[in-house]
């Protein structure tokens, strides 16, 4: 066991008088987690093989869902970008897969990528001119931004125009290779969007990110580079969101304007993370599976079942603002993503064995 | 019954005790002054006593009247007024629109523009300046002006002289002096224990949130004083 | 269709996009607050006169109750939901207006199904001064912009002049000072929420009695007046008749220049390239958001 500063574990360091310890980001707990989401991933991966096509093709629903609210919880949750905007990277992602796949006859399954790196291009030079812009109205701004391309995309007949188009190159895969195809790419992206996010968080970026979203002044003022970790974040969320507009598109076979640039995308990320919660990335999972069985079972009552979900999301984001995640967190403190760093007190000769849970260190300087 | 008492309060903000059972007793017509380091709670206790913060347990009786659960705005009513750190004026309004709204609540007296414009003649020639453009010097007596025109019984005032050229200092002073006689009395917190020390009539000390020393200025020694500032 | 009268249109647009922008402006200046359901409330203030004008009330009384009920509403809003959204944390109010904008649209889809609807205005909606041949200027939209430029002024002499408008510059100038001259921010904002409901309301019914409308319109509107209040600098209320002209004049001539369906897609280049350029817009008063 590593201790700091060169001082060997459970001797006391300096005239502080302070014990020996270490930063540490694991537990026994992670450990199990790990084990069981990979046994989860595996499982789910099986699905196509012995379930109904329905069963698979809802399941690609619920995949989009949680790609979507980890992309929006990574703008808004983490680095404070609330963006009401980010269907246009979904809309682009559509489109991205029908022109890489229809138009330049690159093969569906890698034409999904290539519309995430589209959507991801698109937003790099959007970025700086949005961020100009703060808190609300910067949500209205990307809101303005997707709007613009929606009716571009409406208004030019080589994308269809108003009644989009349908993906041939997808519609013309063999069916079983489609529907077992599209599902594991929407596996991937699911399971993508959440280790992309978790990986950015564990970086130094992360903690940087953390420090921008609590106090963008003093992260300033300590030498974080604001906005190139705003358009990191942008950049990677646009990438997400794009391949998760790709699949979406993949799985129903059409790209049309109206659908594509839904504000609706929106509306569910919103929903998922007020339910879910905010700020972790258990949250929007938690938020995307509850928030599946809400639709698969009311979608049907149209007007009365969005109404509803509005007052959730009103009422929720009022009393508990953390979400149902962050009602689990308070009470038993679990944290299933190490994402977080924590002090590890070493053992000192006249003291117990030292504790494995890390203290939990909210603010720590980069 | 004292014009403002203070009993055991203690003030948190979140899981930091910053005030430990205080209590004070002022008398009205007094220029009562609290001194201490930076980080002591006198700034914590004047915006207690103004209403900004709310115990966690203890009283503050004004003229026998519990207000520690008042709303800070409903205290100009009656009669408590502040003159914040940092001067705090309006900024996008001139120097006569940020005393008109000093008079919002509608309390009756004596302090009107006018007779402020004369205990500051400096302001006058300003009236039509936006308060973002006046000095540091201007802007503070501004704020005091300002908390005057609700013609309150007591005027809390927090760091009023830090950052300060000497001679604004002084005619800050000069102006507190008068004050008691106009009817008002002064709670004064002040880093700088010289000046406040001519003009105040009764003294208390805090350290780290608690009461180190109290008494009246010409009793004590300045060692004492120095002893209770510092905690040696 | 000469150029000039194109440009006029576009000019009297931008009174209707300056009515709808007012409140938002106010509102962000006094709190801080940016009130995503700004448009929708807006459609709800024409539903209701909607509602009036069926069970046989006259159109002039509807429009004055309609307005009369989005100030009260505005009030208890602020008071009862919006001001607990404030604080430090900026997602709050964005989630929740947003979710407010939702539960008004559906509220309405369910009450009144997704039917275009109008209010209609009678001859004064087509009647037109003609100036000379090729010059004409509608009436309506003539009005409109008239009514944009009496309660742009008459909110500013608010401001300025009196007792509560200055309570509503010193809030915003720094809350906790106010509180401590006596006014009480929950009321304050209240206050300001009502009226800002109130000004879009009177736009609103001006939409509705100009074109048709829909439960689903709230957003539209929205977009155009934060691009008018962007356009125009967050500080400023004249700004915003200046914000909306100029949206309104890009679209009207984009529409003419390109064809119909690119003059909206006019005004958002036209936002966009004023956001790059002067990212606070012509009358900005702060520079920090």
């Amino acid at each position: 066991m590593s201790a700091v500063g060169g001082v060997a574990a459970g001797e006391r360091v300096g005239r502080s008088g302070l014990p020996a310890f270490r930063v540490s980001r694991s537990t026994r707990l992670h450990l199990v987690v790990l084990v069981v989401s990979i046994a989860i991933v595996v499982g789910l991966a099986t699905v196509p093989m012995w379930a109904q096509v329905s069963v698979t093709r809802t399941l690609i629903t619920l995949f989009g869902l949680i790609a979507l609210a980890q992309m929006w919880n990574l703008l808004g949750g983490f680095a404070g970008l609330i963006s009401v905007g980010q269907q246009a990277y979904i809309g682009i992602g559509a489109y991205g897969l029908w022109f890489f796949g229809d138009e330049l006859h690159i093969h569906p399954f890698l034409a999904v990528p290539c519309a995430a790196v589209l959507a991801a291009l698109i937003a790099l030079p959007i970025a700086p001119l949005l961020f100009r812009l703060r808190g609300g109205y910067f949500a209205i701004g990307t809101w303005v931004f997707a709007e613009s391309i929606r009716i571009i995309v409406s208004n030019i007949q080589a994308t269809g125009g108003g009644s989009g188009k349908t993906v041939v190159s997808a519609a013309l895969l063999p069916r079983d290779t489609r529907i077992f195809g599209t599902y594991w790419v929407g596996l991937a992206v699911a399971v993508g969007a959440i280790l992309l996010v978790y990986l950015l968080l564990r970086s130094k970026r992360g903690l940087a990110l953390t420090a921008i979203r609590d106090n963008t002044l003093a992260a300033q003022s300590s030498g974080v580079n604001v906005f190139t970790s705003k358009l990191i974040v942008y950049v990677a969320a646009a990438f997400g969101c794009g391949a998760m507009g790709a699949v979406v598109a993949m799985n129903l076979l059409r790209i049309q304007p109206a659908a594509s640039f839904s504000i609706n995308w929106t509306a569910f990320a919103i929903f998922i993370v007020v339910i879910g919660g905010f700020g972790s990335i258990e949250g929007p999972i938690l938020g995307a599976v509850i928030y599946f069985a809400l639709q698969q079972t009311l979608s049907q009552y149209g007007s009365t079942y969005f109404l509803l979900l509005g007052v959730i999301a009103v009422v929720m984001a009022t009393k508990l603002p953390r979400g149902l995640w962050g009602l689990v967190t308070a009470r038993w403190d679990i944290h299933l993503f190490p994402v977080r760093r924590g002090l590890v007190l070493e053992s000192q000769p006249d003291a117990p064995a030292a504790s494995e849970a890390p203290l939990p260190v909210e603010h720590v300087t980069p | 019954m004292s014009f403002l008492e203070l009993q055991d309060v203690s003030v948190f903000y979140g899981d930091f005790q910053a005030l430990f059972t205080i209590s004070l007793s002022i008398e009205e017509g007094q220029t009562f002054a609290v001194i201490g380091a930076n980080g002591a709670g006198k700034s914590t206790m004047l915006r207690t006593v103004a209403g900004l913060l709310r115990p966690r347990s203890g009283r503050i009786l004004f003229e026998g009247e519990p207000v520690d659960h008042v709303s800070a705005h409903k205290r100009v009513g009656m009669g408590i007024s502040m003159v914040p750190e940092g001067r705090r004026v309006f900024a996008s309004l001139t120097v006569n629109e940020n005393l008109q709204v000093g008079a919002y609540s509608g309390r009756k007296g004596d302090w009107t523009i006018e007779s402020v414009y004369e205990l500051f003649p400096l302001l006058k020639p300003l009236a039509k300046r936006q308060a973002a453009s006046l000095s540091g010097g201007e802007q503070q007596a501004l704020a005091i002006g300002r908390a005057l025109m609700s013609n309150p019984r007591l005027v809390l005032l927090d760091e009023v002289s830090l950052g300060l050229a000497p001679v604004v200092i002084k005619r800050i002073y000069e102006a507190m002096v008068e004050l008691p006689s106009r009817g008002t009395t002064v709670l004064v917190v002040e880093q700088d224990v010289q000046h406040v020390l001519t003009v105040a009539d009764h003294v208390a000390c805090f350290l780290e949130g608690r009461i180190s020393l109290q008494g009246e200025p010409a009793e004590l020694k300045s060692d004492e004083i120095t002893a209770a500032y510092f905690g040696m | 269709m000469n150029w000039v009268n194109v440009a006029i249109q576009g000019i009297l647009l931008g009174g209707l996009y300056a009515l709808f922008a007012i409140g938002l402006a106010l509102v962000f200046g006094v709190m801080r607050l940016v009130n995503l359901a700004h448009g929708d409330l807006g459609i709800l203030a024409a539903f209701i006169a909607l509602g009036f004008v069926r069970s046989g009330v006259g159109l002039p009384a509807s429009a004055v109750l309609s307005v009369i009920i989005m100030v009260a509403v505005g009030y208890v809003l602020q008071r009862g939901l919006l001001n607990f959204t404030l604080g430090t944390d900026d997602t709050r109010p964005i989630v929740v207006t947003f979710g407010l904008a939702i539960i008004i649209q559906n509220a309405l889809l369910l009450k009144f199904s997704a039917d275009e609807q109008g209010l209609n205005g009678g001859s004064l909606e087509t009647a037109s001064i003609h100036i000379s041949n090729r010059l004409a200027i509608g009436w309506y939209p003539l009005l409109v912009f008239i009514l944009a430029v009496v309660i742009i002024a008459a909110l500013q002499a608010f401001l300025n002049g009196t007792k509560m408008g200055r309570a509503f510059r010193a809030t915003s100038d720094d809350r906790e000072a106010a509180e401590l001259m006596g006014m009480n921010n929950r009321h304050v904002y209240a206050l300001a929420m009502a009226v800002s409901l109130g000004t879009v309301a009177i736009g609103g019914l001006a939409l509705a009695v100009r074109t048709s409308f829909d439960p689903t319109s709230g957003p539209f509107n929205l977009i155009f007046a934060f691009e008018a209040v962007i356009m125009g600098g967050m500080g400023s209320i004249w700004g915003t008749l200046l914000g909306g002209v100029l949206l309104g004049a890009a679209q009207t001539l984009g529409a003419q220049a390109f064809g119909s369906g690119w003059g909206i897609l006019c005004g958002h280049a036209v936002f966009l390239i004023v956001l790059a350029l002067k990212p606070s817009g012509f009358f900005a008063k702060t520079v920090t958001a």
